[in-house]
């Protein structure tokens, strides 16, 4: 059974089923991380996980393999997760407050581990949670896994203008909560 | 050369930490005069290289996700293969429909011609 991720993809395009579990052994927990990353919890993100690779074994025939296979199983992660978003948000009972984190993912963590990983990093990853959920899609899609802006827009159903501002207040916003506002002690500097 | 703000190149700065950014040559002598502005475009480079570096770092799904997955896949990949049978199965009906009522309509012909025939003799 070949593990190169081109061969399987052509086998399982070809009808190889097993070839197509091989695929989904290979990457299923960096999807399950990326929906993760976007969902916010974890229940929903492998709802999403399940979706997605139910959606890419549907359409690995459409696949033409002019981008990675990864990539084109991100894309599909994302477009399940916005489309998971949107579900959840129309179901609430009450208004979807985006300012509002959408889960504080922090209790999950092992203090032992955040204590012995690099700080920035254990920061960032509470700055990501706390971002609200249009926002922090994109800046995951764009600067972790370097997805180009029409198909961040195309799989998250806006345009690409919206992606890019999306883009700049996340990262203004991530900036900010990590290294705080300088502005006076700059100027003071300066 | 017109003076420009902090507040201009908000929107510029994290595109320049990217590489991507063109600034004017007013916005360069800006930021390379202006600490403000080359502390967030530092802090934006450090922004993006703690996000570039999250791409190796995978989280571990709690113990049933991988089975879940594949057995959905195979709940799909029999429904596709019955869908598949009934489809052939379908198939192979309508034709021996067509078949019989090209066979039928071939029958009605020849007792037409032969019908004629036996009339113009008659």
């Amino acid at each position: 059974m070949p593990h190169d991720v081109a061969d399987l993809v052509a086998a399982a395009k070809g009808g190889d089923r097993e070839a197509f579990d091989e695929l989904v052994r290979e990457t299923y927990t960096s999807t399950y991380t990326l929906a993760y990353r976007l969902i916010g919890n974890e229940d929903d993100a492998r709802d999403v996980v399940q979706e997605a690779y139910l959606r890419a074994y549907r359409g690995l025939r459409r696949f033409r393999g002019d981008a990675l296979f990864t990539t084109w199983l991100y894309r599909i992660t994302a477009n399940c997760a916005a489309t998971h978003l949107g579900r959840r948000a129309r179901h609430r009972h009450d208004p979807l407050d985006e300012a509002l984190p959408v889960a504080d993912t922090r209790s999950d963590r092992d203090p032992q581990l955040r204590a012995d990983a690099d700080d920035l990093h254990g920061r960032l990853q509470d700055a990501l949670a706390d971002l609200p959920a249009r926002l922090r899609a994109v800046v995951v899609l764009r600067d972790v896994y370097d997805l180009p802006h029409e198909a961040i827009a195309a799989e998250l159903g806006i345009s690409e203008s919206a992606a890019k501002v999306r883009l700049h207040r996340a990262r203004h916003k991530l900036r900010e909560q990590l290294f705080g506002r300088h502005d006076d002690e700059a100027s003071r500097a300066g | 050369m017109p003076d420009v703000r902090c507040e201009d190149l908000a929107d510029d700065l994290a595109a320049t930490a990217e590489g991507l950014g063109t600034l004017g040559r007013a916005q360069r002598r800006h930021v390379e005069r202006c600490l403000r502005c080359q502390a967030e475009v530092v802090q934006y480079r450090k922004l993006l290289r703690a996000m570039h570096s999250m791409r190796t770092q995978v989280l571990e799904p709690a113990p049933g996700l991988l089975a879940d997955v594949l057995a959905s896949i195979e709940s799909a990949g029999e429904r596709r293969a019955i869908s598949s049978l009934l489809s052939g199965r379908r198939i192979a009906y309508v034709s021996g429909l067509a078949a019989a009522t090209a066979a039928g309509a071939a029958g009605a012909i020849v007792y037409a011609t032969r019908t004629r025939r036996t009339r113009l003799a008659g």
